[in-house]
């Protein structure tokens, strides 16, 4: 129940932003909809701790940040990359980065961070440990550190 | 005479459509697909992120910099999948990366051994 009303409450912020048109009528419909989207996600068996992670909100502020700084850092690592003169200062490697989330939110969460930051793109998920191709040997054993793993760990609810 | 936002704003559209540009000589640069994909995550990441902040900046606080809010929430979320669908329907159709410094094909090294 707590997961359908938070949805609603996304779905009708969504609705609103987007609409700008705030007559009885115009915003009515809108509700409608709103219901008539969270009544087929219920059907459909989506509204639950996976589909509306609400969960991980209270400590959403403190991974965001840490996701930016990583991701504007490995871009200005990337473009000098490319930017570099004569021959390209990379080596791509292909390799298994191991995982200690609990749940598959987690690992995706995990998969796609890693996607996000430009020089490492994770190929496959499986089981627990995620399939990374890195544009060079220092990106692949940033990763392999494991910080990246923890932070999401911890987001997930685990770790320390 | 423009005041400081306008200014800040325009060093983000600025600054953003120059990561874009360094994404797309990353993909005449780097040799093979996968390493392709990373230049992509420039122009995914930091380019849209910097034209969208100058944007927001451009609009103050009206419903078009909540438009423009939602639209950043939505690549957050996107991009990194599109990234990740191409690479793995890559990956399971066979294409190898060319690995290391000297930019090795795995399978033709082994042909040869």
């Amino acid at each position: 129940m707590k997961h359908a009303v938070a949805l609603f409450l996304l779905l009708m912020a969504v609705w609103l932003l987007n609409s700008g048109h705030y007559t009885v009528l115009i915003t009515s419909f809108g509700v409608v909809s709103c219901l008539l989207v969270v009544w087929l996600a219920r059907r459909m068996g989506i509204v639950d701790e996976e589909g509306v992670p609400i969960h991980l909100l209270p400590r959403l502020p403190m991974y965001l940040p840490w996701i930016a700084k990583e991701v504007v850092k490995a871009n200005l690592d990337v473009s000098r990359r490319i930017l570099g003169l004569g021959r390209l200062n990379i080596s791509p490697r292909l390799f298994e980065a191991p995982t200690t989330q609990r749940t598959d939110l987690g690992r995706v969460l995990y998969a796609n961070s890693i996607t996000l930051t430009p020089g490492t793109v994770s190929i496959r998920v499986h089981g627990a440990s995620i399939t990374v191709h890195a544009i060079a040997d220092e990106v692949a054993d940033d990763l392999l550190g494991g910080e990246m793993d923890r932070r999401v760990t911890r987001l997930e609810g685990g770790g320390r | 005479m423009a005041g400081p936002i306008e200014v800040l704003s325009w060093v983000c559209i600025l600054s953003g459509s120059v990561f874009v540009i360094i994404g797309g000589i990353g993909l005449l640069r780097l040799p093979d697909f996968y390493t392709r994909i990373h230049a992509a995550g420039i122009t995914d990441t930091l380019g849209s992120w910097l034209i969208l902040a100058g944007l927001m900046l451009h609009e103050g606080f009206t419903l078009g910099a909540a438009k423009l809010a939602m639209l950043l929430f939505f690549l957050l979320t996107t991009s990194p999948l599109s990234s990740h669908a191409l690479a793995k329907a890559a990956f399971l159709r066979g294409l190898d990366p060319l690995q290391g410094r000297d930019l090795v094909d795995r399978h033709e090294v082994d042909d040869i051994a």
